[in-house]
């Protein structure tokens, strides 16, 4: 018997784009009005296939990209809209631990941490001591 | 790592940057549901916390829970949670056996009585004494009662421990049943599923070290913040089930048009759990993303609720809460949808950082 291919459903959308847009509109508005930062946790979304990549394409690339190395890579990126990260984590075996948009004027994770830079100036110090 | 040592003091020793705890903590309020601007102050509380001792008795099971933790997240990431409790315990995970490893459960009880916390995978039969699971010659009963009375709480890994689960199908024959039913005396938190996922077990020490206190419960022992939801709430597939359009047959139409299951069988609108979104094998997908039905694992008597193929005969209840609003594309949606499945008052405060104070709230 010949059974036709069955392709799976991929590009429809079930709306979220839209939402989420109105969602990203409205914290635009209270980080330019109020310094208000805003962040959207998509992992939690129930996305349909295809409609991420379609988040992806909608919001496009900016100017800034930054990657961080810590326990896996991080992935933050300016949107085309200024303002919009996308703040993408992931472990060592390159599966997202974590996933959002954070509308803010520089994502949390890229500031130096207080703890580190003690770490880091306690390492410094010691280095010049060993040199004398 | 000494009792004295906090967290935060083992990972500096240890190399890991407070920027690569943060992102771990990050990762851990998405998983718990949090207003993901939480991650500063779970970091926080995290890294000030004492790692407590953790006692892991595996009952009548098959071990795909322990399977499912310790296939969670990358063997760095998973290691910082188990930085974060003192396994003392495991018989399956340990390399101690015989006399020493009954010694160190020993040990470990009487080092933290009242303080560690018990988890148990699997049933416990009680059928003629509860002969039928016996670990160093003692039957699970006599353990778990022993073990249970010095535990600050229990958390109960899988439906078996949860609600009896496949031992406890009909016929039954060993008599097993849940945790639940023979410690009526201690805070139970039941994380049912078959397996459950891993990010739920996680999710919950991490809730326990974060605020020291047991998440919020259902009227079945389960974490709201992970259980309060039924999969068909947060099915992508939802849409199309609100619009009449359902698969018939494995391979028709609807089927490769990736409509609803509910007439193949799928258990969706009667199961809390958090596949739908969390998802399986690295987010990668979940059953009705592979084209199948919900068996509905994570509820009370799954095993014996019907066939799997058969279509529920109760209709689903009305849509709650985010899914409807991104389907009228209305502004209210994913920010609020997200805080409002915390079941928490720091939803109003999704946007700003958020303290642990306001997390408990």
């Amino acid at each position: 018997m010949n059974f036709p291919p069955i392709h799976a459903q991929s590009t429809y959308s079930v709306g979220n784009i839209r939402a989420l847009m109105n969602e990203i509109v409205a914290c635009l508005e209270k980080l330019d009005r109020d310094d208000e930062i805003g962040m959207i946790d998509l992992n939690s979304l129930p996305f349909s296939p295809g409609e991420y990549e379609a988040l992806r394409q909608t919001l496009g690339q900016g100017e800034v990209s930054i990657r961080i190395e810590a326990i896996g890579p991080s992935e933050i990126i300016e949107t085309h809209y200024p303002g919009v990260w996308w703040v993408t984590h992931y472990n060592v075996e390159g599966d997202i631990v974590a996933d959002a948009i954070e509308i803010a004027w520089l994502p949390q994770i890229i500031r130096s941490q207080p703890e580190d830079v003690r770490a880091g100036l306690a390492r410094l110090k010691a280095q010049l001591n060993d040199q004398d | 790592m000494t009792a004295h040592e906090s967290l935060g003091e083992r990972l500096i020793q240890q190399g890991i940057s407070r920027r690569a705890f943060l992102k771990f903590c990050t990762a851990m309020a998405s998983m718990m549901a949090l207003p993901p601007g939480s991650a500063m102050a779970i970091a926080d509380a995290l890294s000030k916390t004492l790692r407590p001792s953790v006692i892991w008795l595996s009952f009548q099971e098959c071990t795909a829970c322990t399977e499912s933790l310790t296939r969670s997240y990358s063997p760095t990431l998973e290691s910082l949670i188990f930085e974060m409790i003192s396994l003392d315990y495991h018989h399956t995970l340990q390399a101690a056996a015989g006399f020493s490893a009954e010694k160190s459960r020993e040990d470990a009880m009487h080092n933290a009585y009242g303080k560690y916390l018990l988890v148990v995978d699997g049933a416990i039969p009680i059928k003629d004494g509860g002969i039928y699971s016996t670990i160093a010659g003692r039957t699970n009963l006599d353990l778990l009662q022993e073990v249970a009375k010095g535990a600050a709480a229990i958390i109960a890994v899988g439906t078996c421990a949860s609600f009896g689960g496949i031992p406890n199908a009909k016929p039954n024959p060993t008599g097993a049943v849940a945790v639940s039913d023979i410690i009526k005396d201690k805070a139970i938190v039941n994380i049912s599923g078959c397996p459950p996922i891993p990010a739920v077990i996680t999710g919950v020490l991490a809730h326990y070290l974060t605020f020291g206190e047991l998440p919020e419960l259902d009227d079945l022992g389960r974490p709201k913040s992970f259980y309060g939801e039924t999969i068909h709430d947060r099915c992508y597939r939802r849409p199309f089930y609100d619009q009449g359009k359902f698969a018939k047959t494995f391979d028709d139409e609807g089927a490769r048009n990736g409509w609803c299951l509910f007439e193949l069988g799928c258990k969706g609108p009667t199961t809390h759990n958090a596949c739908a979104t969390t998802k399986w094998n690295g987010g990668t997908s979940f059953p009705i993303e592979s084209g199948h039905g919900c068996l509905g694992c994570s509820e009370p008597n799954f095993w014996d609720a019907g066939s799997f193929y058969s279509a529920l005969s109760m209709p689903a209840g009305a849509l709650k809460l985010g899914t409807a609003a991104a389907v009228a594309g209305v502004a209210v949606g994913a920010a609020v949808s997200v805080a409002n499945r915390a079941k928490k008052q720091a939803a109003q405060s999704a946007h700003r950082t958020a303290t642990i104070a306001d997390l408990k709230e």
